[in-house]
């Protein structure tokens, strides 16, 4: 990707204890996690760095207490990070003062919440215009707007409900409505639908990827749930204990995991769906004669032809050149590693 | 396991623990000391400080100073009174404007009942309402009411102002905590002591004084009510773009509404309480009927009063808890204004009707005294029968108690030497939770004893302890038995409900009925008022026991009787302490009362200080009944949150 980032971390921190800026200057902005337990500080976020581009889905990943939930939280300012830059197009939104910060809100950011934080208060229609109501638009222009909203995320005929009569999907889906009211560029989702049943979860990830596709967004993603991140994710990154330990696309990440921890994750993962034949063919050259596949094709779908055969099969470019070739032994070993060892 | 290790842990399990030894073998050495030294036995007269003669110079001379601006003060309460009044009973003489007419008020009442909680509300309010009427109590109960109506949302408005304050700023909400658990466990009395001086006597310092008593509770909700708005809804406003203020107006406080309003309940019968009690300082409606009642013995009249009084308060209590659960509706859209807001239009048609047909028929503007009715002679004639029928059993049984189990008590805490008293709660706020808390009843109890009012505290410790152990060895079977079956558990509420909401001063009049006065009056009094949380916590415990560790006791073969001992008891500890400690409270702020119908203890201190303007006599002996209340929340908190700990639930 060579467009700029929409968003740069670069070298977050974000530290918990009496003096945190202290802390990190006395260790040389560099504390080892002894130092962490020595000084009883807590480094939930640490030295942190990351692009996002336009128009991507980056999912932060990691189990609880891995600092993924802070991690956000600095990044949208909800929590002020302890040390680092955060730049958004460009501009340091560290340095932003609270009036900025409120308009950046008001226009380029919306959030999605693991428990929805819907006001009890309002009806849903009330609630996605919330945005626009503080922002100050008039009550027709935010009301057509809301409708649109709701109507976007198909919970028309609804406008008039509390979301004490909702269902937990249909809470989210006013909350999605609502983080989309003010048309943001940059859409947060902390564990959107971590709360929702596996069913709704599963519906909720395809309504979330049927948007995206429409509205092309610059997301980050919170989960701790990696199914979810390798179904939605364009790029993950993996948090543990504060720091990040990988950030690839789901496919470099199954392929090549960073460290044991990384490889546990993938372990389950479905290997079939994520890679592709080219990233497991191999590179000897095999003439092509009628019978290939496609370098870019998922090895699910070129398993029944692969397996079929005796013999390496050529895999082509989108270009129809040949690149590489696969066999029987190579596509069950990409399939099931553990057990070719 | 070894089998000399098995022999040996039981036995140390068994042994008491050296913490215990060591504290009866200092307490012994103290009693000894006693003996042996004077003033380590009682404090000498002496010795002690004037602080009192202190506070009560302070408050003079300030109430001199200060006197253009408490007289700002009282003029500007003065003004919404006034016209709440005018509209209430009064209306405005020199226009010749009458009042609203009283069956405007009536329907108004069940009006609102129906709006708040639909029909057996609205039921409530208008026969309550009518009560008033029908029993010739009107003006009276307006008074009280219009107090009510000035007080509530000042109070209310004050309180969140507070509340919120605290939310911005940690000091303070350190530095409010300290002042509102003082002004909590403070009686309702000794805030008359210095607004009498500042203020003088009748409606007005009635309403300062209950300002100080509703505004803690308000405050309280709404910190607790603004911090316990989940983070997912603040965040949310924050990343709407919310300034502080339009998170504050647009998401906290919203969102807080239920314990807001239950704040707003708490004010409403703070203050009510308070504008009764606050008859004892010339505020003139319900309550100092009731008193005039009560001091002539009045019991019929004393009980037309009470029962209105309770009625009020009952009806307050509902339309607010009413509200509290209400729900905002779905308004289907078009709706018409008039649709929309019905209970408005009708309650302006009530009122021009009312208004016209008062002008025709007299006796719909002011209730006709002919039409009032009055069930007091009968009761009094029950009362009398009571006084010469079963008062000579009753009395041979006061007399025993009082005499062989109320006065020996009474006998031995006076006997007791200061540094015991001051002794056990040190050393068990030592074992509790270290020096901080030791010190805190050596402070607490030291000042009391060096301002010189030992007799009188260790009076006032004498009655609470006395009717604390009454009330756990009542209230605690009931608590069990309501959480055995859920019929009791019914009844047993509704019954803690209806007495929760009376205020303390109309538990005197069965008493006085039954008992006449004695200490024993004083101790049953304490008792009917105090027992409810004792009971209600237990209850309230029991229930929260896990269901699985019930069940596994049950799988282990426990009986009923084993699985409570074991088990459930237990468990359930830390949240009986909690309701004990409520007790303890209860029946401190009860002292207060119960020396309207005599007694030695702090809270006739307080009684005797009011009209002698003796601030300083007045305030000291509340602040010693609130000493004792922080002491036993303090080292009872400690304790309940050490057994929490211990039981993993903190």
């Amino acid at each position: 990707m060579t467009a700029p980032a929409k968003i740069s971390c670069r070298h977050l921190w974000k530290i918990f204890g009496p003096d945190p800026q202290g802390f990190l200057k006395r260790h040389g902005e560099a504390p080892k996690d002894e130092d962490f337990a020595r000084e009883n500080y807590i480094g939930a976020v640490r030295d942190v760095s990351f692009d996002v581009y336009p128009g991507e889905i980056l999912i932060i990943m990691g189990l609880s207490g891995s600092g993924k939930s802070t991690l956000i939280r600095a990044i949208t300012r909800l929590n002020d990070p302890t040390q680092g830059q955060i730049l958004l197009d460009g501009n340091d939104l560290l340095k932003a003062t609270p009036a900025e910060l409120i308009d950046l809100r008001r226009h380029k950011m919306g959030m999605v919440f693991q428990h929805f934080g819907l006001l009890p208060h309002r009806s849903v229609l009330s609630n996605v215009a919330f945005p626009l109501e503080v922002r100050g638009a008039a009550r027709e222009e935010r009301e057509t707007r809301a409708r649109e909203m709701i109507k976007l995320v198909g919970l028309e005929g609804r406008e008039d409900y509390f979301p004490r009569e909702l269902s937990g999907g249909q809470q989210q889906r006013v909350g999605i409505a609502r983080s989309l009211a003010v048309e943001p560029d940059i859409w947060f989702l902390d564990e959107p639908f971590s709360a929702l049943d596996p069913l709704i979860r599963r519906e909720m990830q395809d309504e979330f990827l049927r948007l995206q596709k429409l509205l092309r967004k610059t997301i980050v993603f919170i989960t701790h749930d990696f199914d979810e991140a390798i179904r939605l994710g364009d790029r993950i990154g993996i948090m543990k204990d504060g720091r990040l330990v990988q950030l690839a696309t789901p496919e470099d990440m199954v392929s090549a995991p960073a460290d044991d921890y990384v490889r546990e994750f993938t372990r389950n993962a479905p290997r079939d769906r994520i890679l592709t034949v080219g990233a497991v063919a191999s590179r000897e050259h095999v003439p092509v004669n009628g019978v290939n596949v496609l370098a870019s094709a998922k090895i699910g779908d070129a398993a029944a032809l692969v397996l079929s055969s005796d013999k390496a099969i050529a895999v082509i470019d989108a270009d129809g050149k040949p690149v590489g070739a696969i066999d029987r032994k190579r596509m069950i070993a990409a399939l099931y590693p553990d057990g070719a060892r | 396991m070894t089998s000399s290790a098995a022999v040996v842990r039981p036995a140390a399990a068994r042994a008491p623990p050296l913490d215990l030894i060591a504290m009866v073998a200092v307490l012994a050495a103290l009693l000894v000391l006693a003996q042996l030294v004077p003033v380590f036995d009682k404090w000498p007269e002496a010795l002690v400080i004037p602080v009192r003669g202190w506070v009560t110079d302070f408050f003079a001379w300030f109430a001199q100073t200060a006197k253009p601006v408490t007289r700002a003060i009282a003029w500007l309460l003065a003004q919404p009174l006034a016209l709440v009044e005018a509209l209430l009973y009064r209306g405005i003489p020199a226009w010749k404007w009458p009042p609203l007419p009283w069956p405007a008020i009536v329907l108004g009442a069940a009006l609102l009942g129906h709006w708040i909680g639909g029909r057996p509300l609205a039921l409530l309010c208008g026969l309550a309402s009518f009560y008033l009427a029908l029993f010739g109590l009107w003006p009276d109960a307006m008074q009280t009411l219009a107090i009510v109506l000035v007080t509530v949302p000042l109070a209310a408005i004050s309180g969140l102002l507070l509340g919120i304050w605290a939310t911005r700023s940690r000091r303070a909400e350190r530095v409010l905590n300290v002042i509102f658990d003082v002004m909590q466990a403070t009686p309702h009395m000794a805030y008359l002591g210095p607004v009498v001086i500042l203020f003088g006597f009748g409606q007005v310092p009635a309403m300062l004084a209950t300002l100080g008593f509703a505004l803690p509770p308000m405050a309280r909700c709404t910190i607790l009510g603004i911090r316990t708005v989940p983070r997912d809804v603040i965040e949310a406003g924050h990343m709407a773009g919310c300034t502080p203020l339009q998170l504050l107006w647009k998401v906290e406080l919203p969102a807080a509404e239920r314990t807001l309003l239950l704040g707003l309940n708490q004010v409403v019968m703070q203050t009510l309480a308070m504008a009764v009690i606050a008859s004892l300082v010339g505020a003139s409606g319900l309550g100092q009927k009731l008193l005039f009642s009560l001091q002539q013995l009045q019991i019929g009249k004393a009980v037309e009063q009470g029962v209105a009084i309770t009625l009020i308060a009952i009806v307050l209590d509902r339309m607010t808890q009413a509200f509290m659960r209400r729900n905002p509706q779905r308004i289907a859209p078009g709706t018409p204004w008039v649709r929309r807001h019905r209970y408005l239009v009708a309650f302006g048609v009530l009122v021009v009707v009312t208004i016209a047909a008062a002008r025709m028929f007299p006796a719909l503007a002011i209730y006709p005294k002919e039409l009032t009715l009055s069930y007091g002679g009968p009761i009094n004639d029950a009362v009398r029968w009571i006084s010469r029928n079963l008062f000579p059993y009753v009395k041979p049984i006061r007399d025993s108690i009082t005499i062989w189990l109320l006065l020996p008590l009474r006998d031995f805490y006076l006997f007791l030497p200061w540094p015991v008293v001051i002794g056990i709660p040190a050393m068990i706020g030592w074992h509790f939770g270290g020096w901080r808390l030791a010190l805190l009843p050596v402070g607490l109890l030291g000042f009391l004893m060096l301002a010189g009012f030992w007799t009188p505290l260790m009076l006032t410790l004498y009655l609470v302890t006395s009717t604390t152990v009454l009330c756990v060895i009542i209230g605690i079977p009931l608590g069990i038995w309501a959480a055995r079956r859920p019929l009791a558990a019914r009844i047993i509420n509704t019954v803690c409900d209806t007495l929760q909401t009376f205020p303390s001063f109309i538990y005197l009049i069965p008493v006085i009925m039954l008992f006449q006065t004695s200490d024993l009056s004083n101790v049953i009094a304490m008792l009917a008022y105090a027992t409810v949380p004792a009971i209600r916590f237990t209850y309230l415990g029991l229930l929260r026991v896990p269901q699985a560790t019930v069940e596994a006791a049950t799988a282990a073969g426990a009986t009923a009787a084993q699985r409570l001992r074991k088990v459930e008891l237990p468990i359930a500890f830390p949240e009986i302490l909690l309701g004990i400690n409520q007790t303890i409270m209860m029946a401190l702020a009860m002292v207060a009362i119960t020396a309207l119908i005599g007694s030695r203890d702090l809270g006739q201190e307080i009684y005797k200080a009011l009209p002698g303007a003796d601030t300083g006599r007045g305030l000291l002996a509340g602040l010693g009944i609130a000493f004792i209340g922080i002491i036993a929340d303090r080292l009872i908190g400690a304790w309940a949150q050490k057994r929490k700990k211990e039981l993993g639930m903190g």
